[in-house]
């Protein structure tokens, strides 16, 4: 038998591909095999041109308790108690039906966190459309947020933070990302690695029908809205919550060896990861899994991705006691297979063999490549160009400028989206989305608390994919130390267009390698993540949008700081004085070019200034903080007023120099390391001193009075006519 | 005394009621699974919020048919103190226990945001410690909240004293902009005819530690240990 060419792009395979897994199985593979084959070499799962790539990033750290390779990472953060999580694309799915698309990604990565015997107690999300200027993308922005807030609120999972951001290339590619956080005992840590033959594998949740057939392959390929429609699955929160509920009552007994999920490429991906993770093998027949359609054959049963369905693997003699928990939950559920000794993934359909191949065939055995990496010319002359031969803003435009900036996409306010995600579920959020640069979620049971945060500059990682990929790891760091958190770790989602072409491998690589480095310096080691790639339309990638979740520890859950700044407060600028404006908001919104080099960034300066904030915070010195990231200095004290609504008088003048003289870069150039504080006037010497201490640079703005900015003879700026103009820029449709 | 918090499939405020109740309120507390027919031996109920399976068809439209529900319409006849918030309010309605319905927010959209309440009364067993006209800051998180009843009904409902909360602005005025979702006349909860039983949107089980933004609910969930007090005197 020979397989067509047509037969391998449905399962997304090339002919080299084909005759590997001929020659590994000394035979043609059965048409379930192929499919199943096709799905875990796919991109998504087998992760073939970024696993070479991946193993750049520090993995390890006193603190890891759970790198990657299961369904979470988990770090130690006292108390006996862990946290797990994981951010994951659903990219794909989104760009074609938005509400489904994103509220499915929310239970995908919710079942990662309980998988791992976690309770998720909080989700981020970060999301990427192109301008509202389109109706097609206020529809996806509509819609995903629909789907998110749906899914999440009805599973009573607060939603505190993410990030938003607005590129023309996202316009038929949104990104998707939503990353969960969950708090699990250390002994309670569950492992997806089967063991034990004899075993049962137990099959429950949501009947099998045939959605999602190939999702796991669709997500891997350019332009799935053309070749893979109908793919899509819905979700039912409400099944998921009864899972929920049902797998944390169950890892309370001692009968389940593992769990495991069925996310990306349905049974097939679930029992061949258990199966390889363990050194197992695992047989089951596909007669015994409850199907929602008629009619369903072995492929399709093994390759749907419908939604809300777990794999347990029980002690037999825990059966009855495993099933009594389900059935209080009215969640159904199939045994459908053992545990074996002989590493083979045996698939049976009423008892002939379907598919017999060793699990390591599908994982291990999965070929990995390394592409020609090229940067684009193109890019390189657009970083070189020189923003400084720009006319500087006339002074007078100050006011425009900055209330256009504020107003931005980019910067304004999230409230509008924010106000449909419930945050006050739970009762832990103790700093809400829009109250600060990162969430603050309290650990019940203890004094300490987590900060988290999504984030990512595309533009920066565009135009320079190394430095980029650093300043991703160092902001959403310096985000949760804004709070006075201590980063821990993180986790990341890497989106970027058709590896398979030298410029997009470049910046995969360029940008895994400076966010490895900044990981390194920082010591926020990578415990999980995801890959997403072929974002792209008509040959066009998507930015390159390593989202990076961040999560920082907090002893005591009293000491944390919002972004409001205080009537009557001093404003430091903490970091360096000189901002640029290449890859600026400023350069895109006035002067309408993505071009000119990020900011450099010096990563022991980053630390620095980090740990100078965190010590500041938890000494109860300082009122708030927040990092200076898009629109410059201008727009962070702008959006610390807007939240204390409070005008000030400051003096920039010493920022002069060092931005050589010109006003734009002064206010509104960018720059890495930067956080600006709000400090009561008695208290002032000390931080001073604590700065001059850590030989981190400091300088008193000005203070905090009236109801307008007030800036080196500038015009005034209203804090009213500020406030309206952030608050109304974003608007849901 | 002893509260009971009811669990349907779905129910996700119930952590937050139980914790309010030991955590805030200090007081004994346990979980009531709505297969159970019987809540004996407790003194107070709480049905909490949350998407009671899955809120399909209608908000509280399947849960009031659960087992356990039959045993709350006899705790409430009998005068005893019930509390229904946000889905358990809409769980209440849609039982008969209280008169009303919550229909779609006007916006359409689901709204999670801190408001204010007026007390409007101190005849009910959550509001008797509470000076009628204070103001509580409370949260809200739901997409179906929108208070409404048929115009003679809503003119009984204030003629008998059963309107218990409504939105106004931080200085006790109700404004439409203080009404986070279109109620009717800015209702945001409301009592049966004896008093006993009360539902509200907002969410007092969230609001138990000024940590968490504030702890006005701890007003409303203590103030019925004074009614238990005196019956106990």
């Amino acid at each position: 038998m020979t397989v067509t060419d047509q037969t391998l792009r449905e399962v997304a395979l090339t002919r080299e591909e084909y005759d590997k897994i001929v020659a590994l199985l000394g035979r043609e593979p059965s048409p379930v095999e192929l499919g199943m084959f096709g799905a875990m070499w796919s991109e998504h799962c087998g992760y073939k041109h970024s696993r070479p790539l991946l193993r750049m990033f520090p993995t390890e750290g006193e603190r890891v308790l759970q790198g990657p390779g299961e369904n979470a990472g988990v770090i130690d953060i006292g108390d006996g108690l862990g946290a797990a999580f994981k951010i994951e694309s659903h990219n794909h799915p989104s760009a074609i039906e938005p509400y489904q698309g994103a509220a499915t990604g929310v239970g995908g990565i919710v079942r990662d966190i309980f998988t791992m015997g976690a309770r998720p107690v909080a989700l981020l999300n970060s999301l990427r459309f192109g301008p509202l200027t389109s109706a097609r993308n206020r529809y996806l922005l509509s819609g995903v947020v629909g789907g998110i807030g749906g899914y999440g609120n009805c599973l009573g999972i607060p939603t505190v933070a993410g990030d938003i951001y607005f590129a023309d290339s996202y316009s038929s590619n949104p990104l998707v990302n939503a990353m969960a956080v969950g708090i699990v005992r250390h002994d309670m840590i569950t492992r997806a690695r089967a063991s034990g033959p004899g075993n049962l594998v137990v099959l429950v949740g949501a009947d099998t029908g045939r959605d999602g057939i190939h999702g796991a392959t669709f997500a891997s390929v350019d332009n799935p809205e053309e070749s893979h429609r109908g793919v899509v699955q819905v979700g039912n929160p409400f099944l998921e919550k009864l899972l929920l509920e049902a797998c944390l009552e169950l890892l309370e007994t001692d009968y389940v060896v593992a769990m495991q999920d069925l996310g990306a490429a349905g049974l097939t991906s679930s029992i061949v990861e258990s199966a390889s993770r363990g050194g197992v093998g695992i047989e089951i027949d596909v007669a015994h899994v409850s199907r929602r359609e008629e009619g369903m054959n072995a492929y399709e049963i093994m390759l749907s991705e419908s939604q809300e369905r777990m794999l347990v693997i029980v002690r037999e003699d825990g059966l009855d006691a495993v099933r009594e928990i389900f059935e209080r939950w009215d969640l159904n559920s199939d045994v459908i297979g053992k545990v074996t000794e002989d590493g083979n993934v045996r698939v049976l359909e009423h008892g002939t063999v379907v598919a017999d191949v060793p699990a390591t065939y599908f994982t291990d055995e999965c070929p990995t490549y390394v592409r020609p990496s090229v940067e684009d010319p193109a890019v390189a002359e657009l970083r070189a160009f020189d923003p400084d031969i720009l006319p500087d803003l006339n002074p007078d435009q100050f006011g425009d400028t900055l209330l256009t900036l504020l107003g931005s996409w980019n910067i304004c306010s999230r409230e509008p989206v924010v106000r449909t995600y419930d945050h006050t579920i739970m009762s832990n959020t103790v700093l809400p989305p829009l109250d600060g640069d990162a969430a603050v979620v309290r650990i019940k049971g203890t004094n300490r608390a987590l900060a988290m945060k999504t984030d990512c500059n595309p533009r920066y990682v565009y135009l320079d994919p190394y430095v980029g990929g650093q300043h991703v790891v160092a902001e959403t760091a310096r985000n949760v130390a804004c709070t006075g958190a201590k980063p821990a770790a993180l986790t990341n989602c890497l989106n970027f267009g058709n590896p398979e072409r030298p410029p997009v491998y470049y910046q995969l690589e360029q940008a895994i390698r400076g966010m490895a480095e900044a990981a390194r310096a920082l010591e926020t080691p990578v415990i999980s993540g995801n890959v997403s790639l072929y974002n792209e339309t008509d040959g066009v990638p998507v930015l390159p949008t390593p989202t990076v979740g961040m999560v920082g520890l907090i002893d005591d859950v009293e000491r944390h700081v919002g972004m409001a700044a205080r009537r009557g407060d001093e404003l430091i600028l903490i970091g360096p004085r000189s901002a640029t404006l290449g890859a600026s908001e400023y350069l895109s919104m006035v002067h309408d070019r993505v071009a000119g080099a990020p900011p450099g960034i010096d990563l022991q300066v980053e630390r620095t200034v980090q740990e100078a904030v965190i010590e500041l915070v938890a000494g109860g010195l300082i009122s708030a903080a927040h990092d200076t990231s898009e629109g410059g200095l201008a727009v962070a004290i702008a959006e610390m007023l807007i939240a204390g609504d409070t005008g000030a008088e400051l003096d920039l003048s010493p920022l002069s120099e060092a931005n050589g003289g010109r006003l734009d870069r002064m206010l509104f150039g960018e720059a890495a390391s930067r956080v600006i504080v709000a400090v009561e006037p008695a208290r002032r010497d000390r931080v001073q001193q604590k700065l001059d201490d850590r030989g981190v640079e400091h300088l008193l703005l000005g203070r905090c009075s009236g109801d307008s900015l007030r800036v080196n003879g500038l015009p005034e700026v209203p804090i009213e006519a500020m406030s309206a103009a952030w608050r109304t820029g974003l608007v849901l449709d | 005394m002893k509260f009971g918090v009811v669990t349907f499939p779905g129910s996700n405020g119930d952590h937050d009621a139980l914790s309010a109740i030991e955590l805030g309120l200090r007081e004994e507390v346990a979980p009531i699974w709505h297969k159970e027919r019987s809540v004996d031996g407790f003194d107070a109920l709480i049905i909490p919020g949350g998407f009671s399976y899955g809120d399909y068809l209608r908000g509280g439209a399947i849960a009031r048919f659960s087992p356990i529900m039959d045993a709350v319409a006899e705790f409430a006849a009998a005068g005893k103190p019930v509390l229904g918030m946000c889905n358990g309010f809409q769980i209440l309605t849609e039982a008969g226990l209280l008169p009303g319905a919550l229909l779609r927010n006007q916006s359409l959209r689901f709204s999670c945001k801190w408001v204010n309440v007026r007390v409007e009364t101190d005849r009910t067993p959550f509001t008797q410690a509470i000076d009628p006209g204070t103001v509580l800051r409370l949260p809200i998180a739901h997409g179906e909240g929108r208070y409404f009843v048929d115009p003679e009904t809503l003119e009984q409902l204030k003629a008998r004293d059963q309107i218990v909360f409504r939105y106004t602005d931080a200085h006790g005025v109700e404004t439409d902009e203080a009404n986070p979702n279109g109620s009717l006349d800015n209702i945001a909860g409301v009592c049966n005819e004896a008093g006993n039983v009360v539902g509200l949107m907002p969410h007092p089980e969230r609001a138990y530690d000024a940590l968490l933004g504030g702890d006005d609910g701890l007003k409303i969930l203590g103030s019925v240990l004074r009614q238990h007090a005196r019956q106990v005197a």
